[in-house]
């Protein structure tokens, strides 16, 4: 790599940790997300274009003290030029100009002083409830992520005009309705802190369930997640399901590397070589899942799941897990989110803690839901359940028709060699 | 990716300045609500450790300090989208060093994980 490569290869790694930090404090002083992010990509262009010629700037703060500068000064020239602004935008102008005299001598902790708060505000302007699910999703991995629109279009599976097309709506959106930037107000805090956790839930199951595509890009929007949840668990220490979230994603993180066997094949929960769990996530999971007990109040679902996960990580096999606990947390799970879904994971907690026959009575009682129709899991779980029980006749029927429900190859194969194995003798 | 950094260098005769502690902290501190930095701890003088080596089908037990080399001063394990950015934040703690303790001289080995490619 020749120094003009190495420098642009600095420049975007540069670019990539304080983008978050520049768009979030930019857009405290436009009050629009859209005019922040141009303003901090032009910052980036006079970067490119200054840093191989001048090198990389070795002040006060670094090049991302450098970056917050340029942009804010761009951001008073914006200003100035926007003579069309009203009056409020006018004072932030003033206000800006005093603060430009500043400039010359850049201090590092005024600049740093509202990163948290501002990174916080732009975190739940890219999750806010008026946007769609996916809109939220790109925007936060844009934003907040350092993403470009092309590693957002691979991570998903979609065209990079999809995700051009469907930030840029969101923008408008967030100007139109005149979305205001800042943190939600007491009332509304849970609930959208609950949207904030949806998306980065979100988009770390993108990267998990892996139900389509190349696989091998997927893993890396787990870590998306797992930072976007690290990071917001620093700025929200005190909530709850912000630390239950990161507990659940590191957790289920861990046992990425062992969900899948040689050749890209499913490998269950059970038959996990548990020697290929990380570690490293399980210990950095459990530290979350304290955090979160610790603070007053109830935990909410993403709490609990993390519970679950933790008996899982904390056993050494299969035999060795609380099972029981996993059942009574399953009742606590169904309590905060009814579904039939739940129940069924009940029910193998249950089978394995008090025998297959009362796990197979809950997953009975669950047939007639029209929620499971078509649900993989079912027959799954219950050719499991009737295999135990030495009912091999109906168990391969079981899982014969999960075989044919599921959509992914990997696993059709597991339930075709679970069915296969109901006839050995 | 993960990267591991190893930090080794050479103190000078004065103490490390109680800035420079601060100014780690703050940037470790930094790193770690990023959700990048997930490992970190300084190491105490080789004199304290052992090396367990094998030569010509011989293993042979050595006390510390392992004079012929630098001192490793501390590890921190990374998970970050690029080699770049490792270098970046590698290089904010050097110029720390810099800055902060004239005289100091030392260098972080930049070393990517194996393994589970691209989970943090």
């Amino acid at each position: 790599m020749d120094d003009y490569q190495a420098t642009r290869s600095a420049i975007e790694a540069v670019w990539r940790i304080e983008s978050p930090r520049l768009i979030a404090g930019l857009a405290r002083i436009t009050g629009d997300v859209g005019v922040a992010e141009e303003l901090a990509q032009d910052a980036l262009v006079i970067a490119l274009e200054q840093w191989p010629v001048r090198g990389v700037p070795d002040g006060p703060g670094g090049p991302g003290a450098w970056l917050m500068a340029t942009a804010k000064h761009r951001a008073i020239d914006l200003v100035r030029r926007r003579t069309r602004y009203n009056l409020k935008l006018q004072e932030v102008a003033r206000d800006m100009q005093t603060q430009a005299l500043t400039f010359s001598e850049p201090d590092v902790e005024k600049l740093d002083d509202h990163i948290g708060d501002d990174l916080l505000r732009l975190i739940f302007i890219a999750c806010h409830p008026v946007l769609s699910a996916e809109a939220r999703a790109a925007l936060t991995l844009r934003l907040i992520g350092g993403l470009t629109t092309h590693e957002i279009a691979r991570a998903f599976l979609v065209s990079e005009q999809a995700v051009a097309q469907r930030i840029v709506r969101a923008k408008r959106t967030l100007a139109d309705k005149k979305i205001p930037f800042e943190i939600p107000a007491p009332g509304e805090l849970v609930a959208r802190v609950d949207s904030v956790l949806e998306i980065i839930y979100l988009i770390f199951n993108e990267g998990y369930s892996a139900t389509s595509g190349e696989e091998w890009i997927r893993p890396e929007l787990c870590a998306e997640a797992l930072r976007l949840g690290r990071l917001l668990a620093g700025l929200m220490p005190r909530q709850i399901e912000v630390h239950g979230l990161v507990a659940l994603m590191e957790l289920q993180g861990s046992r990425i590397g062992a969900r899948t066997g040689r050749n890209g094949e499913p490998v269950l929960l059970a038959d996990q070589d548990r020697l290929r769990w990380d570690r490293l996530l399980i210990r950095r999971g459990l530290a979350a899942l304290k955090r979160a007990e610790q603070l007053d109040g109830p935990p909410g679902h993403y709490t609990v799941q993390a519970e679950i996960a933790a008996c899982h990580a904390r056993a050494t096999s299969v035999e060795n897990t609380d099972w029981e606990r996993i059942a009574a947390l399953y009742v606590v799970l169904a309590h905060l989110t009814p579904s039939p879904v739940v129940e069924l994971n009940r029910a193998v907690a249950v089978g394995m803690a008090d025998g297959p026959q009362a796990g197979l009575e809950i997953v009975d009682s669950l047939a007639s839901r029209p929620a499971l129709a078509g649900y993989v899991q079912l027959p799954a779980v219950r050719g499991y359940l009737l295999a135990k029980l030495g009912r091999r006749g109906e168990a391969r029927a079981e899982f014969d028709r999960a075989a044919t429900l599921t959509s992914n190859a990997g696993e059709r194969a597991l339930f075709r060699a679970r069915a296969a194995e109901c006839d050995e003798p | 990716m993960r990267y591991m950094m190893l930090l080794s260098g050479t103190n000078p005769s004065t103490p490390p300045p109680p800035e420079l502690f601060e100014a780690i902290m703050k940037l470790g501190g930094e790193a770690t609500e990023a959700g990048v930095l997930l490992d970190t701890a300084g190491l105490l003088p080789s004199a304290s450790g052992a090396r367990v080596s094998v030569a010509g089908g011989k293993l042979t037990v050595t006390d510390g300090p392992f004079t012929e080399s630098k001192e490793l001063i501390s590890y921190a394990l990374y998970d970050l989208r690029s080699r770049e950015e490792a270098i970046e934040w590698a290089s904010r703690f050097a110029k720390l060093h810099r800055d902060l303790w004239p005289g100091w001289e030392g260098q972080t080995d930049i070393l990517q994980v194996m393994g589970q490619p691209d989970l943090g």
